[in-house]
C-alpha cells in the first residue's frame, strides 16, 4: 500500500511531520484565500480599511510622540520613522489576535476533519501579509512624498519580514495552544497587546532605553523586528550586534518551543473545544 | 486472504468529565487552581478524579478487508462516533492502535467548512481542499460536482442565498466525489428530504461497487442492511457483535429489547433537559388490564407515567412507532390531536397519561416506540425504544382472513367493487 496511517497515542515529543505539512500546502493557501476574501465582505470601505488603519495610526503617533512628547526620529521624517514601526506592529498585533482566535473560530473543522492543526494559526498569521503588502505600498508612497532615498539596505527588507513572521508565529502559537484550553487568553490578549505596544519601539527609538534595561527591553521579540525594519527601509536604526543576536535567539526559542508546545497540545483540541 | 486494509487493536478512549457538563474540557485558570487546591487539602483527590472519567471506548478490536462495507450500529452514546473520530484522526485514542492502509476520507458531517459568504464555485474548492482533494483533482471533477448537485444556475451565487436543499446537495456532491481508499461516514443521511437521501444512498452504493472500503454509522437500519455486508454492534464502548449486517441488526434489536426491560425510570440513555422523566410505560387493553402482546386490528392503550421534578408547563407528548429495522412508521402527538380531557396547563405531580390507538394498523412482527415529552417546545425527556411491541396475527378486516407480514407493514381499511 502506498501510504500507511498508524493511529496510536502519541508520545510527548512527536516529530514535526514536515512532510505532511507540505502535502497539505494547498489547504493552507485555500484557508488564507478564504479569510482574505471573507474579511472585507459587507464592509463599506472594503480593502480601504487596509489603507486607512496605518495612515490614521501614523497621524496620531506623529501628533502624540513627535509634537507632544518631542521624541526625535534620528534624522528621517518622523512620519516615515513611525510608519516603519506601524508596518511591523500591525502585522504582529493582527497576526497574534487572529491566531489566538483561529482554532476556536474554526472549531467546526477541527471537530470534523483531520489535517495538520498547525495550518490554522499559521494561515491566520500569514493572511496578514495582504494588509501588510498594502501598507508597504503606502510606505513607498510616503518615501516618494518626502523625497526619501532608501539605501542598499532595502535589499535586506525581505529578511526583516521573515524575522517578523517568525516572531509573530512563535508568540501566536503559544497563545493559540493555551487559549484553546484556557479561555482566559481571550480576555488577557487585548490587554497584553496593548501593554506590549508601549514597550515596543513603534513611536520612539529603542536608543532611548537606559543600558541597564536593554536586555529586558530586547527580550520583546518585536523590538529587534522593528529596529531591523527601520534599518532596512530607512537606513537608520539602533542595532547593536550583541542585542540583535540576542533578539534572534529569543525569537528562535519562542518559535521552536511554540511549535513543540502546539504539537503537544493539539491532540486534545477536538476533545476540549 | 490479503492483509486487512483496516486493523484496529484494543482501541480505548477515556474522557474526563468535569463538573461543567457543557464545556467538556475548556477551563479557566481558576478552575485549575481550585482543583489543585482541593487535591492538596483533600486526600481523596485521587478518588474524585477516578469518578470523573468514562471510557467511551474500551478495547475495541476488529479488522476490515479491502472492499468491505461495514455498518457500525449502536445506541446514542454507545461510542460509535468516538470510534469514527479516532479512525479519522480527529482525536487520539488513549490506548491501542489502528492501522489504515491507503487514503482515508472522513465525512462526519456534510458541508464542513462551507462559508456562507462565498459562492458555490468558491465553496467547492474550499470544501474539496478541506476534505483532502488537490486543486487539480477538483478542477477535473468540478463539472461532475456541479451536475450532481444540480446547481448550475447558482454557481456564482453566495451560498447564504441557497435553499437548504441546494446547500445539502452541493455539500454532499463535493464529498461524494472524493476518491479515497477508505471512506468513513457518520449519519450524513440523517439530513435532507427523501429524494436527497435516496440520491446519497445510490451514490454510496456506486462507491461501494467500485471496491472501496466504507465504514458507515447510521441509525437508519434500512440503509445499513441495504448498503453494508457486515455489521458491528457497539454498546457502552465495547464491541458486542461482529457479523453479517442482517444478523448484526437482529442482535441490535434484541439488545434494545433487553434494555427496555430495564426499568424506564433507571435508564440513563435519555436526552432532554431532565425537568421531568418518564418513569413507566405499559401496554393495556381498554379496560386497563395489562397486556403483553397485541394483534393486528386490536385496540391498544399506552399508559405513560411522568414524574416531574419541576412544574412542566404546557406539556406535549409524543409517541413514535418504529419497525424492527428502525424505520419510523408513525407518531402520535398530543400537540396535533390535543389532550382530550385536559387543557391541563401544568404537571406538578406524578401523572399518568393515556394514548389510545384504535384498530392497530400493523402486520404481525416486532416494533418499538420512542417517547418524548416537550414543554413549550423544549425537549424535557426523550427515551429511545422505551417499549417493545410484539404484534400477533389478528383479524384486522373482520373477514376471518388473517393478514400476515407478507402484506407489508401497514394495514389499511379498504373496499373493492365493480363499477355499476
Amino acid at each position: 500500500m502506498q501510504n500507511k496511517i498508524v493511529i496510536q497515542p502519541s508520545r510527548t515529543f512527536s516529530t514535526l511531520h514536515l512532510k505532511e505539512l507540505w502535502e497539505y500546502r494547498e489547504l493552507f493557501f485555500f484557508l488564507i484565500w478564504r479569510d482574505v476574501k471573507v474579511r472585507y465582505k459587507q464592509t463599506l470601505l472594503g480593502v480601504g480599511w487596509a489603507i486607512v488603519r496605518p495612515i490614521a495610526s501614523m497621524v496620531v503617533f506623529t501628533f502624540v510622540f513627535n509634537h507632544l512628547a518631542g521624541f526625535s526620529s534620528e534624522g528621517v521624517p518622523y512620519q516615515l520613522f513611525t510608519f516603519a514601526g506601524i508596518l511591523a506592529w500591525n502585522f504582529f498585533s493582527e497576526g497574534l489576535t487572529g491566531a489566538s482566535q483561529s482554532i476556536i473560530s474554526n472549531s467546526n473543522l477541527i471537530t470534523k476533519v483531520y489535517f495538520p492543526r498547525l495550518i490554522i494559526p499559521s494561515s491566520a498569521v500569514l493572511r496578514g501579509l495582504v494588509d501588510f503588502g498594502v501598507a508597504f505600498l503606502i510606505c513607498i508612497g510616503f518615501m516618494f512624498y518626502y523625497s526619501f532615498n532608501p539605501g542598499w539596505q532595502i535589499l535586506l527588507f525581505p529578511l526583516s519580514v521573515i524575522w517578523g513572521i517568525i516572531a509573530t508565529l512563535g508568540v501566536g502559537l503559544w497563545f493559540t495552544a493555551i487559549g484553546v484550553k484556557y479561555r482566559d487568553i481571550a480576555h488577557a490578549l487585548p490587554f497584553v497587546v496593548q501593554l506590549l505596544f508601549w514597550i515596543t519601539p513603534v513611536g520612539y527609538s529603542s536608543a532611548r532605553i537606559p543600558a541597564k534595561w536593554e536586555i529586558i527591553y530586547w527580550s520583546n521579540p518585536m523590538t529587534g523586528v522593528i529596529e531591523s525594519f527601520r534599518y532596512t527601509l530607512l537606513g537608520r536604526a539602533y542595532l547593536p550586534t550583541n542585542l540583535v543576536l540576542f533578539s534572534i535567539l529569543v525569537c528562535t526559542i519562542i518559535f521552536v518551543s511554540g511549535v513543540v508546545n502546539f504539537r503537544r497540545m493539539e491532540k486534545e483540541f477536538a476533545d476540549v473545544i | 486472504m490479503s492483509a486487512p486494509i483496516i486493523t484496529v487493536e484494543n482501541i480505548s478512549k477515556k474522557y474526563i468529565i468535569g463538573q461543567n457538563l457543557h464545556g467538556r474540557g475548556s477551563r479557566t485558570f481558576r478552575d485549575v487552581f481550585d482543583h489543585k487546591l482541593k487535591r492538596f487539602f483533600l486526600r481523596d483527590g485521587r478518588k474524585e478524579k477516578h469518578e470523573n472519567t468514562i471510557w467511551a471506548l474500551k478495547d475495541v478490536s476488529f479488522e476490515v478487508q479491502e472492499g468491505e462495507v461495514v455498518g457500525i450500529i449502536g445506541r446514542n452514546g454507545a461510542g460509535k462516533s468516538t470510534l469514527l473520530k479516532i479512525l479519522s484522526r480527529i482525536t487520539e485514542p488513549t490506548k491501542g492502535k489502528a492501522i489504515l492502509c491507503g487514503r482515508v476520507a472522513s465525512l462526519l458531517e456534510v458541508g464542513t467548512g462551507f462559508n456562507m459568504e462565498l459562492t458555490g464555485h468558491e465553496n467547492i474548492y474550499l470544501n474539496g481542499a478541506i476534505l483532502g482533494m488537490r486543486k487539480s483533482e477538483i478542477d477535473r471533477k468540478f463539472d461532475d460536482i456541479v451536475n450532481f448537485a444540480e446547481i448550475e444556475k447558482f454557481i456564482y451565487t453566495p451560498v447564504k442565498r441557497y435553499s437548504s436543499g441546494m446547500y445539502l446537495r452541493l455539500a454532499f456532491a463535493v464529498a461524494a466525489h472524493l476518491e479515497p481508499d477508505i471512506l468513513v461516514i457518520d449519519e450524513v443521511l440523517a439530513v435532507g428530504d427523501f429524494a436527497f437521501q435516496k440520491k446519497c444512498l445510490g451514490k454510496l452504493e456506486n462507491i461501494s461497487h467500485e471496491g472501496r472500503t466504507i465504514l458507515f454509522v447510521s441509525h437508519n437500519m434500512a440503509a445499513v442492511s441495504a448498503l453494508c455486508s457486515r455489521g458491528i454492534v457497539i454498546n457502552e464502548g465495547k464491541l458486542e457483535y461482529d457479523g453479517q449486517s442482517k444478523d448484526a441488526i437482529t442482535y441490535y434489536f434484541k439488545h434494545m429489547i433487553q434494555s427496555s426491560k430495564k426499568s424506564l425510570e433507571l435508564r440513563e440513555d435519555r436526552s432532554g433537559n431532565g425537568k421531568a422523566r418518564f418513569v413507566d410505560i405499559h401496554l393495556e387493553d381498554i379496560n386497563g388490564e395489562g397486556v403483553t402482546s397485541l394483534w393486528s386490528g386490536g385496540n391498544i392503550r399506552f399508559r405513560l407515567t411522568v414524574l416531574p421534578f419541576f412544574p412542566i408547563v404546557k406539556p406535549q407528548f409524543l409517541l413514535t412507532i418504529y419497525s424492527s429495522t428502525g424505520q419510523k412508521l408513525f407518531h402520535c402527538s398530543s400537540l396535533v390531536v390535543g389532550l382530550k380531557n385536559g387543557t391541563q396547563g401544568v404537571i406538578d405531580k406524578k401523572t399518568n397519561v393515556i394514548c389510545d390507538i384504535d384498530k392497530l394498523p400493523l402486520t404481525p412482527g416486532e416494533y418499538y416506540a420512542n417517547i418524548a415529552l416537550y414543554s413549550q417546545n423544549d425537549l424535557v425527556d426523550h427515551v429511545e425504544a422505551a417499549i417493545n411491541i410484539s404484534v400477533q396475527e389478528g383479524d384486522y378486516f373482520g373477514t376471518g382472513r388473517i393478514p400476515n407480514r407478507e402484506s407489508g407493514i401497514f394495514l389499511v381499511q379498504h373496499e373493492w367493487f365493480y363499477q355499476e
